[in-house]
């Protein structure tokens, strides 16, 4: 039984589903972030699958770009949260529902 | 039930507790621990798909960066203090439990309908992920993209330093209200100036 694209596909959409549940449910915000890390490795794991299927390196290169933005991401999603951490002393978005400094 | 096969099931397995555990852990530690499991069994997935140096790159920046800037700020917020309250939104839990499985039963059978049969229906060949080559194909083909990463990088970087730098000017003004810390901030930015 080999391990065909179809395979690794399915499985990112289980990790995929698994960050979705998580950003929903969790209100910590912390913990939302890692979801969205999660759902955006889930992604990537499809571009390499996909890559290796179709014999193009382009899947490969694909995964780079998302891996920049999401390390740009992260850093400025961190920086925001401990920046509302001072502020308020939280890390729970219910305590964020009006934009008020 | 060749090696490939055995492997795929096993971090499968290992990937998707991760995640189950990232995402129904009480402590953020723990959360954190679940999704660097995840994080490693994708670099194995990685080499598995012959992507030698994308596995290589997961691990060091996934795993080793991003995973430490997370454990770092859970440290710096405080990992005892629990965070999690009730429910706002009333049937919170079932409704995403609901929906979750839903978007996994739709993504699967537009797979089924969709999904990619057979190696080679474009281009064909095999491929390895050496630095070689996707350094020719990133340094090529797709080099503006590349160096409009470099302003992406340095527009977070000046970001972060930015929300770092205003928001530790008005502290100690919190308790004034928001008008006083608007001109603390003010004053802040002309004393800079």
């Amino acid at each position: 039984m080999s391990v065909d694209a179809s395979w690794y596909m399915a499985l990112s959409a289980v990790l995929f589903a698994i960050g979705g549940a998580g950003l929903l449910l969790r209100r910590n915000a912390l913990v939302m972030f890692m979801s969205i890390e999660l759902m955006l490795n889930a992604v990537n794991l499809t571009f390499v699958a996909a890559g290796r299927e179709l014999g193009m390196i382009e899947g490969q290169v694909s995964v780079l770009f998302v891996m920049v933005v999401a390390a740009a991401e992260v850093t400025i999603g961190l920086a925001i949260i401990v920046a509302v951490f001072r502020r308020r002393a939280t890390a729970s978005v219910d305590e964020l529902a009006e934009m008020r400094g | 039930m060749n090696i490939e096969f055995f492997v795929f099931a096993l971090f499968a397995l290992v990937a998707i507790g991760g995640g189950l555990v990232m995402v129904t852990a009480r402590n953020p530690v723990y959360s954190a621990m679940g999704l660097l499991l995840t994080m490693f069994s994708i670099a194995v997935f990685y080499v598995l798909n012959d992507a030698h140096f994308v596995a290589a790159v997961q691990v060091l920046i996934y795993a080793g960066a991003v995973m430490t800037l997370f454990l770092f700020v859970i440290m710096l917020i405080g990992v005892d203090r629990s965070v999690e309250r009730e429910e706002v939104i009333p049937f919170q839990r079932p409704i995403v439990i609901v929906l979750s499985v839903a978007l996994l039963g739709m993504v699967l059978l537009a797979g089924q309908a969709a999904w990619i049969t057979g190696r080679g229906v474009f281009s064909g060949g095999e491929i390895n992920g050496t630095i070689e080559t996707i350094s020719d194909e990133l340094f090529g083909t797709w080099m503006i993209p590349f160096l409009s990463t470099m302003f992406l990088l340095t527009i977070a970087a000046v970001g972060t330093i930015t929300l770092a730098y205003f928001a530790s000017q008005p502290r100690g003004a919190a308790e004034e209200g928001s008008n006083a810390e608007s001109q603390t901030s003010d004053s802040a930015v002309r004393g800079a100036e």
